[in-house]
């Protein structure tokens, strides 16, 4: 017969053997992986005729954030080669969409430049900064495209407290792209209904419990929504526990130490108890996986009373024209109110008003095969002209000043975010640790939804930051 | 129609051949599957994330992240909802489910066959974006179709009962596998045995019991065995519920999923796939004995 | 001879089938109605009637080709995972090969493994290093990968169940084991080798993680991916193009299943008798 021990013997040996090359070429794969340390020659290729550039953002036309996915289509990449061919360089600009869940297109960056490959120009949100640095995926600018990244005018037009979004230790890694606040919304009729004023602003947590508590009184009305719960993510940190938080005087990192257990959170706990416990919160919306949306179709659709949001929802939710949610009194009903501190005064910096603000930003991928022209794309696509291309009609809150005072004339609300808001905002901590405290916040919110007591709550999110933060030391508790 | 157990070279392939036939299929799980698999679990061991210091520099920590796993409060629950989502969906729903089906349809006229059939087939073809949504619409508190049907208004059925929720949504979704099976089973029974049965006086437990059971009990449990490691890894709840409300729904899938892309964490969810992957063996060599047991 | 009995058992029996045919059909319903209203919501009601929905899909960029891309991804896998998983399985099913079971029960257990989120970064090294990133036929062969184990496992079982007298006649009036293959074998396989085609077509269908992880050029994306870029910046489902696209993205698999329904039935499981 055919020889019968041959396929058994080396089908064991094969076994046997197969492991081991595994974990021997996995091993290998991994030391290669890891990023190296030397900087690469800022100047190379810098005289290339013929160059090629690929941008990728979380964008996608037809879908996600369509305008700035059309926007590189029909305005940056036409007029960079343009611009490029005037100086006789051909270059091939591609676009490269994604258009997915904010955490799904970090996951793929994070690939693509571990594996040192990937766009040129890449669009990153600001809190991934510090763990992207940290992984030496991305590196200083300078570092990058040399020196000449300093002498560029627009660094002028863009305040401190912005460029830090999208530097690290001090160095930016890249250029931002724009900025945001959050605000109260309310709903103009039900406030008229409710006995409210029309131009509320309150300047306590207290006035907001004491407007929803009449606002209760109108049937069929979730008088407050501030996000809370796991179920939104970020949206529960950035619109709903860190505006509370900045409101008692503490920002999430502060004197190198994370906000554990403290009385700042104790009181931002507190706060969530008082408004779950007196019904002016609508459970649901923080609990289900589409509470956020529901939230917005709510308000929408004249059901709840105030909204904790970014501008974000005043330009692509209720937005009357092309909104998620539309809503075609917007302009009418819908009133902003800045986010009071817990009570005047006691904020961080002394203010009696709070805010807090994100925002992302373009950076380069140290591996790129042209580091001079891509810089040069990215600074193409930061000036002034370019940025009003973007916007187009609509109004956004972009990172240069000047840029600012010329298109947020037309819109009352950004122009009061752009005026107002941003000078007393605050930003999240660019370090590689954040999402998690983020997670530990969130789930402390969670547990006050869940009918927890506030110690409770505080107890686990102490212990929880702790181990994310790695040893006691590096977090505050009182 | 006894099947012949055990292998039998009818077509005279010869032992070359077979190896020759296996090769290519192998080959490919070998580089596709096999590497990859390997790789993750090495993965286990150290304190690998996707983005921060440690993807930069990752360190071997040895069994540090099983010994955090089982002291995780949030893992064990999730290995409970699991096993409960394994125990009441596919085990209870799909199985009970698709044996009744498969045997009602043995007794009524050709075309409700064909519509029913028909109807539990789509639910396990159309992907499993869509259907999220169709069930996101079907149990919606604010008009969902079930609330309509129901007359209860409001009712947040994702909210309130999730379990049942994502239980009764995996049977639905999963039911047509165990019909096919057992479909085929039933037609395997031999009519003079369950003939002589019903003379002799049995009834229809009795006729099951006795009868049919005996024959399609290794199909049973193959078709048990598939559907519950499945199941086991199965990500659709997430789809629906995100893991909520408040981790209710968390099976190990999503909890692994949290982890890795939102927390970034890939060596915990490594070592938390590892623990998937010992659990589901453990299943796998219950449901063998079982069967072998059955041979003997 | 109809007691009352009966007929009551009669009623009941017809009851739960109207019950079950009900609970399948149901969530069924947005599918009809959402594409064809003008404002979905995430509730089905009776639609405010357009086609406009299709219209506004046809200028999106992506949706028609992604619907090609899928089409190729699938088939590709479909192709790979029936041919390998026939071969392997008849193999397997007929000649004794040491360890054959341990081994596949082995596989099929890592094939949990490569299915979950936890792979993905060895997934993305190694097709990186072979260059397979940003190609259709990498995502393909991962998808093989995953599911030929479970496609032999299922399909070995089919063959198992029938019996080998065909292919022994076959043998006894001096057929080659090639042209046993042929004329026997496939024959009688059909059923199982069309059903784990399309099994492994739909499960390749609605494929996300995989081909979103390897694939950059938005032209290769498969509709499984793309079917999650109708949302907006903050997250907010776009029910109109969302509606439409899925009804899109369902029909192809729905059209494959019944056609292979019609023409060989559609079964997992083996034996002469049908």
């Amino acid at each position: 017969m055919a020889p019968a021990q041959s396929p058994r013997r080396s089908a064991r040996v094969r076994r046997r053997l197969a492991p081991v090359v595994a974990v021997l070429v996995a091993g290998g794969l991994a030391a290669c992986d890891s990023a190296s340390s030397s900087s690469a020659d800022p100047s190379r290729n810098a005289d290339a005729k013929e160059v090629s550039l690929t941008v990728a953002s979380n964008a996608i036309a037809g879908g996600k954030n369509a305008a700035e996915a059309e926007w590189y289509s029909s305005y940056v990449i036409p007029r960079f080669v343009e611009a490029q061919k005037a100086k006789g360089v051909t270059v091939t600009v591609k676009f490269q969409p994604s258009g997915v869940d904010d955490e799904q297109y970090k996951a793929k960056m994070a690939l693509d430049l571990k594996s040192r490959s990937g766009a040129d120009v890449i669009a990153l949100d600001g809190i991934w900064v510090g763990e992207f640095a940290e992984a030496g995926y991305i590196r200083p600018l300078a570092d990058v495209a040399g020196s000449g990244v300093t002498s560029w005018d627009g660094w002028s037009q863009i305040p401190k407290a912005v460029q830090a979004n999208a530097s690290y230790q001090d160095k930016p890694y890249g250029v931002p792209a724009g900025t945001d606040g959050r605000v109260l919304y309310f709903n103009k009729k039900l406030f008229a209904k409710a006995g409210l004023p029309q131009d509320w602003q309150p300047s306590s947590w207290q006035d907001i419990l004491d407007a929803g508590a009449r606002l209760k009184g109108v049937s069929g009305v979730t008088p407050v929504q501030i996000n809370a719960g796991t179920a939104m993510g970020e949206a529960t940190t950035m619109q709903g526990a860190l505006p509370l938080l900045v409101g008692t005087g503490a920002e999430i990192y502060q004197d190198e130490k994370w906000q554990g257990n403290t009385q700042n959170v104790r009181d931002v706990l507190g706060f969530y108890k008082e408004l779950v416990d007196k019904g002016l919160m609508d459970k649901n919306f923080q609990l289900g996986a589409k509470g956020r949306d529901e939230s917005f179709a709510a308000f929408a659709a004249g059901k709840v009373g105030i909204l904790l949001e970014g501008d974000y929802f005043w330009r692509s939710v209720i937005n009357p024209d092309q909104g998620s949610a539309p809503m075609k009194s917007r302009d009418a009903d819908v009133g902003y109110a800045l986010i009071p501190a817990k009570s005047k005064g006691a904020g961080i910096r002394g203010q009696d008003v709070v805010s807090m603000s994100g925002g992302g930003g373009y950076f380069l991928n140290p591996n790129t095969k042209y580091p001079q022209q891509a810089w040069e794309l990215l600074a193409f696509m930061s000036s002034p002209d370019a940025i009003k291309a973007m916007l187009g009609d609509t109004a956004k809150v972009t990172a240069r000043q000047d840029v600012n005072t010329q298109v947020l004339g037309k819109d009352p609300l950004l122009g009061m975010i752009s005026g107002k808001v941003l000078p007393l905002t605050a930003y999240r901590p660019g370090l590689a640790v954040y999402p998690q405290v983020s997670q530990a916040l969130q789930q402390a919110t969670a547990d006050i939804i869940s009918g927890k007591s506030v110690d409770e709550a505080a107890k686990t999110y102490g212990s929880a930051v702790e181990k994310v933060a790695g040893g006691a030391e590096k977090v505050a508790s009182s | 129609m006894t099947a012949v157990r055990g292998a039998s070279d009818a077509a005279g392939l010869g032992r070359t051949r077979a190896v020759a036939f296996i090769t290519p299929g192998f080959l490919l799980i070998g580089a596709f599957l096999v590497f990859p698999a390997l790789w993750t679990l090495y993965l286990g061991v150290t304190d690998y994330r996707l983005t921060g210091i440690a993807a930069a520099d990752p360190q071997v920590v040895g069994l540090q992240n099983y010994t955090d796993a089982v002291a995780d409060p949030a893992f064990r629950r999730s290995l409970v909802l699991t096993l409960a989502f394994v125990f009441g969906s596919a085990i209870v729903g799909q199985t009970v489910m698709g044996f009744l089906i498969a045997s009602s349809m043995r007794s009524v006229p050709t075309p409700v066959k064909v519509v029913v059939e028909t109807l539990v087939l789509l639910a396990w073809i159309l992907p499993s974006s869509v259907v999220a949504f169709l069930w996101v619409a079907f149990l919606n508190r604010g008009g969902g179709t079930l609330s309509a049907i129901l007359q209860s208004p409001g009712t947040a059925w994702l909210l309130e009962y999730p379990m049942a929720s994502i239980i009764v949504f995996n049977t639905w979704r999963g039911t047509a596998f165990s019909m096919l099976l057992f479909s085929a089973a039933l037609s395997a029974v031999p009519p003079s045995q369950l003939e002589t049965a019903r003379l002799a006086g049995a009834g229809a437990w009795e006729r099951f019991r006795d009868v049919v059971f005996p024959h399609i009990r290794g199909h049973v449990l193959t078709n048990t065995l598939l559907i519950s490691l499945w199941t086991f890894n199965d990500f659709s709840p997430y789809l629906l519920t995100a893991g909520g409300p408040n981790h209710a729904t968390e099976t190990l899938p999503v909890f692994i999923y949290q982890r890795a892309i939102y927390g970034g964490e890939l060596g915990y969810g490594s070592a938390i796939s590892l623990i998937m992957l010992v659990i589901n063996l453990v299943i796998a060599l219950f449901y063998i004995r079982l069967l072998r047991e059955r041979a003997s | 001879m109809t007691t009352p009995g009966a007929v009551v058992r009669r009623i009941l029996f017809y009851a739960f089938l109207a019950v079950v045919a009900a609970f399948w059909a149901l969530p069924l319903l947005w599918l009809v109605f959402a594409p064809f209203d003008a404002n979905p919501g995430l509730t089905v009601k009776l639609p405010d009637v357009t086609l406009d929905n299709f219209r506004r899909l046809g200028e999106s960029p992506y949706a028609l080709s992604s619907l090609r891309n899928s089409v190729l991804i699938a088939g590709g896998t479909m192709v790979l995972v029936t041919g390998l998983s026939a071969l392997a399985a008849y193999a397997l099913s007929r000649v004794r090969l040491p360890g054959r079971n341990m081994l596949l029960y082995g596989l099929l257990l890592l094939s949990s493994i490569v299915t979950g989120t936890a792979a993905m970064v060895p997934i993305f090294l190694l097709m990186f290093e072979v260059g397979l990133i940003d190609d259709r036929s990498g995502v393909a062969l991962v998808l093989t990968g995953g599911l030929l184990p479970a496609a032999i496992f299922i399909l070995k079982d089919f063959m198992d169940a029938t019996p080998r007298s065909y292919e022994e006649s076959a043998r006894v009036f001096g057929a080659s084991p090639f042209q046993v293959l042929r004329h026997v074998v496939l024959p009688i396989a059909r059923p199982g080798l069309a059903t784990i085609a399309v099994w492994s077509l739909v499960n390749a269908w609605g494929d996300f993680l995989t081909a979103y992880i390897l694939l950059r050029d938005p032209d290769k994306s498969p509709a499984g991916v793309v079917m999650y870029t109708f949302y907006t910046e903050g997250g907010q489902a776009n029910l109109p193009l969302i509606s439409a696209f899925s009804l899109l993205y369902a029909l192809p698999v729905v059209v494959l299943y019944l056609f292979v329904n019609r023409r060989y039935g559609f079964r997992f499981h083996g034996g002469i008798k049908s």
